[in-house]
């Protein structure tokens, strides 16, 4: 009888356990003096990022008291990690985001928006450049996020192949191509561009930024324009450098991750590629020293299309925010103060070869390189933020996953012609209807 | 929960003496049983009904990115996810279906495959002979690997580039011309029928091992004596008798290839149309749109679907043996 007793009793103990287990959503109830991080994967590598970080957020810990439980993510699964503690509310307590995301995830309303006396605790509005502002939620709203790092897209070139091959730095989309086919050998397995083909949110940027240099709108008046003319010429202008112009390795298609375009543009087996410039550090890493690469701004078609815009990047960056299921919210914006304070903002994005996002950071001699110039300029001068509405990552997802598929397809050998994108970007625009 | 314990905790003498007397404290002697089902059955609940009931609920609402923090909030859809589902004249219900097509033919040849590697593994160690045991343990290390070490190692072998695959292929032996793709295009259904087959077929050679155990040596003697030949004692004394085995294994063996979500995952994070298994279809076809309601519901079709499915290969397997 005792025994039974004892079995029954282990047994309701467990089960309580468990309920109260799955009872404690975000943030560790017990100990309001611990975050849980989630942070974008920034470096070559998750280690390297957490290498780069660790010993910041134990900087904060002396400071603060306050431990930070750090996990880095990886880009193919953030933003589904991130939907997946917005739905069951268990989740951390601060994250990284794409800052593209910021309107669609305003709209679950997870996150603690950033009204003026939230943003004070941060350091306030003007401590921020402010077009890094301009990608942290929708238009009339107080912000969900504030920037954490700067990115921007620039054209790499490899100035030894270039000048081996007396070329310059190609100053329209037309001269790129043909600098490009000039550089292309293939029995040397060295091509012209080196892309990052099976990654969705590289496609979905160039969808954007080449659709805008041809005059497409993603969205007119709530509705998806994904199929329109100007968003075929553009994606085609991208897909068309391995489809048609054949500059590109189609083993690229393969490549998920940056780390492998990276790696083939360092060891000179590609002599341009599209990239953020987080690649400066990766490049350097991978043994190509400072001087024996250049950037310059992604050329566009001239005379720009009928309607074109001058876009050569989007304005990129990653975004830092608070779950609005934190214990802790004092500390989690205390951590977010720290990580955007200009000591730590020359730190991290020194290594992390991203822009500061505060003024006084620029003052770092890391930060007057030519490229970082290159970049600056960029991002004040032919940027345009993508739409902050909420259907703007369902744009990237499906946008992105097209291009990607398209990639593959020319890799393979299949014709990628003007139908052929239509017909997928027309299902693309149909899933986003009846989806949304 | 506590009643069910006093009710079993009284005082009722542990062995009757009469017959009459223990068919009186009959319900109090029966209770312990369940009572100590109980904790089981709640966990059951909780861990497998629950969710279900909960995943049908969701199937039924426009459960989008607005709602998904609270999901009681989300409006009530009736059918209209399930008309999305199966209207295979859209581009949502189009590659269900593809999906679903794609996951039958890997399905099938998977479950053929493991099967027949497994059986033929099984058979040639049913005699001892010198290094049996070394063997045994070789067969067993797909399946003692862990499939995310596992199928990141084949995703490396296939790369176009640096993969092993071609450099064996082509480099080496020169069977193929040039390097293809195998994680794109048509050869991405072949690498994850090759990688689902060799992940399996050592569960299935377990299986058939242990099976075999069961057949007893002299009906192989009795057939040698009349002058069976292998096929023959393979034919009429081995299959036969491993009937009930096969049974189980084969549908082990589906459910598993047809739910499978680790390799294909891990191997194309998001698989090419021609590898594009169900279940990864729904996860991904859910976060495309983030209506989390048309992927509930994909996946009760895809419930309904597996439910029939065994329930019929149980029944019939019920009515062959019947007959039999």
């Amino acid at each position: 009888m005792k025994a039974r007793g004892t079995a029954a009793l282990a047994a309701s103990v467990m089960l309580a356990a468990g309920l109260a287990a799955c009872g404690s959503g975000g943030g560790d109830k017990s100990s309001p003096k611990t975050l849980t991080y989630w942070a974008s994967n920034q470096g070559r590598s998750i280690q390297q990022d957490q290498q780069v970080l660790e010993p910041e957020l134990k900087k904060f810990e002396a400071k603060t008291g306050i431990k930070v439980k750090l996990e880095v993510i990886g880009w193919p699964d953030l933003l589904n990690r991130i939907l997946a503690a917005t739905s069951s509310g268990k989740g951390p307590d601060v994250v990284n985001v794409g800052n593209t995301w910021s309107a669609s995830l305003q709209a679950t309303g997870a996150f603690q928006s950033f009204d003026d006396a939230t943003i004070a605790k941060v350091g306030g509005k003007g401590k921020f450049i402010p077009s890094t502002l301009t990608s942290t939620g929708a238009a009339g709203k107080p912000p969900a996020f504030v920037p954490i790092y700067g990115l921007a897209y620039g054209l790499f070139y490899n100035k030894k192949l270039f000048a081996d091959a007396k070329l310059k730095p190609p100053q329209t989309w037309q001269e790129l191509v043909t600098d490009a086919k000039k550089l292309t050998v293939p029995a040397k397995k060295q091509y012209g561009v080196t892309v990052q083909g099976a990654s969705y949110t590289e496609g979905s940027h160039f969808a954007f930024i080449f659709g805008a240099q041809n005059g497409a709108k993603l969205f007119q008046g709530g509705q998806p324009g994904f199929d329109s003319p100007q968003m075929v010429a553009g994606v085609k202008q991208y897909v068309n450098l391995l489809a048609g112009d054949k500059v590109v390795n189609p083993g690229d298609a393969e490549f998920v991750n940056s780390s492998d375009m990276l790696k083939e543009f360092a060891t000179g087996k590609a002599a341009m590629m599209m990239v953020q410039s987080f690649a400066t550090a990766g490049v350097e890493e991978n043994g190509m020293k400072a001087g024996e690469y250049g950037v310059v701004p992604i050329p566009m078609p001239s005379p720009l299309p009928p309607g074109g815009r001058k876009v050569a990047s989007h304005v990129a960056g990653i975004n830092i925010g608070v779950f609005k299921n934190t214990q802790n919210k004092d500390g989690a914006l205390k951590l977010i103060d720290f990580l955007t304070g200009s000591d730590e903002q020359k730190i991290t994005n020194g290594v992390f070869g991203s822009l500061p996002v505060v003024q006084d950071a620029y003052s770092d001699p890391k930060f007057q390189t030519p490229e970082t110039k290159t970049f600056k300029d960029i991002l004040a001068n032919s940027a345009e933020t993508l739409p902050m509405i909420p259907e703007e990552a369902q744009f990237e997802t499906l946008v992105g996953n097209t291009v990607k598929q398209l990639i593959a397809d020319a890799a393979a050998g299949k014709p990628v012609d003007d139908q052929a994108i239509k017909d997928k970007l027309a299902a693309a625009n149909k899933k986003m209807q009846s989806g949304g | 929960m506590s009643d069910t314990i006093t009710a079993t905790s009284g005082d009722a003498p542990p062995r009757a003496p009469r017959g009459p007397r223990r068919r009186r404290f009959k319900p109090g002697r029966n209770l312990l049983p369940y009572a100590l089902v109980v904790p089981a059955l709640i966990a059951e609940l909780a861990i497998h009904i629950v969710p279900m009931l909960v995943g049908a609920w969701m199937s039924l609402l426009h459960l989008t990115q607005f709602f998904i923090r609270n999901w009681t909030a989300a409006p009530y859809g009736g059918l209209t996810n399930y008309r999305i589902a199966v209207d295979t004249n859209g581009p949502v219900g189009k590659d269900l279906l593809h999906s679903f097509f794609i996951t039958v033919a890997v399905t099938v040849l998977v479950v053929a495959g493991a099967w027949l590697f497994g059986l033929a593994a099984a058979v040639f160690l049913q005699k001892p002979f010198r290094g049996r045991g070394t063997l045994r343990t070789l067969f067993l290390v797909p399946y003692a690997l862990p499939v995310f070490t596992a199928v990141i190692t084949w995703r490396f072998m296939f790369q176009r580039d640096s993969g092993m695959v071609n450099n064996v292929l082509s480099d080496e032996l020169h069977l193929v011309h040039g390097h293809p793709f195998w994680l794109l295009g048509g050869n991405s259904f072949a690498a994850l029928v090759i990688i689902h087959i060799w992940r399996l077929w050592p569960f299935a050679f377990l299986t058939l091992t242990a099976g075999l155990q069961s057949v007893p040596g002299d009906l192989y003697e009795a057939a040698a004596i009349d002058g069976a030949g292998f096929v023959r004692r393979l034919r009429s004394v081995t299959l036969p008798l491993l009937r009930p085995v096969n049974r189980v294994l084969l549908l082990v063996l589906f459910l598993w290839t047809f739910n499978d979500f680790n390799v294909p995952y891990i191997l194309f994070d998001q698989p090419p149309a021609n590898a594009d298994m169900i279940s990864i279809h729904i996860y991904n076809a859910s976060f495309i749109t983030w209506n989390f309601g048309l992927g509930s519901a994909m996946s009760v079709l895809l419930l309904a679907f597996l439910l029939i499915v065994t329930l019929g290969y149980l029944g019939a397997g019920r009515l062959r043996s019947r007959h039999a």
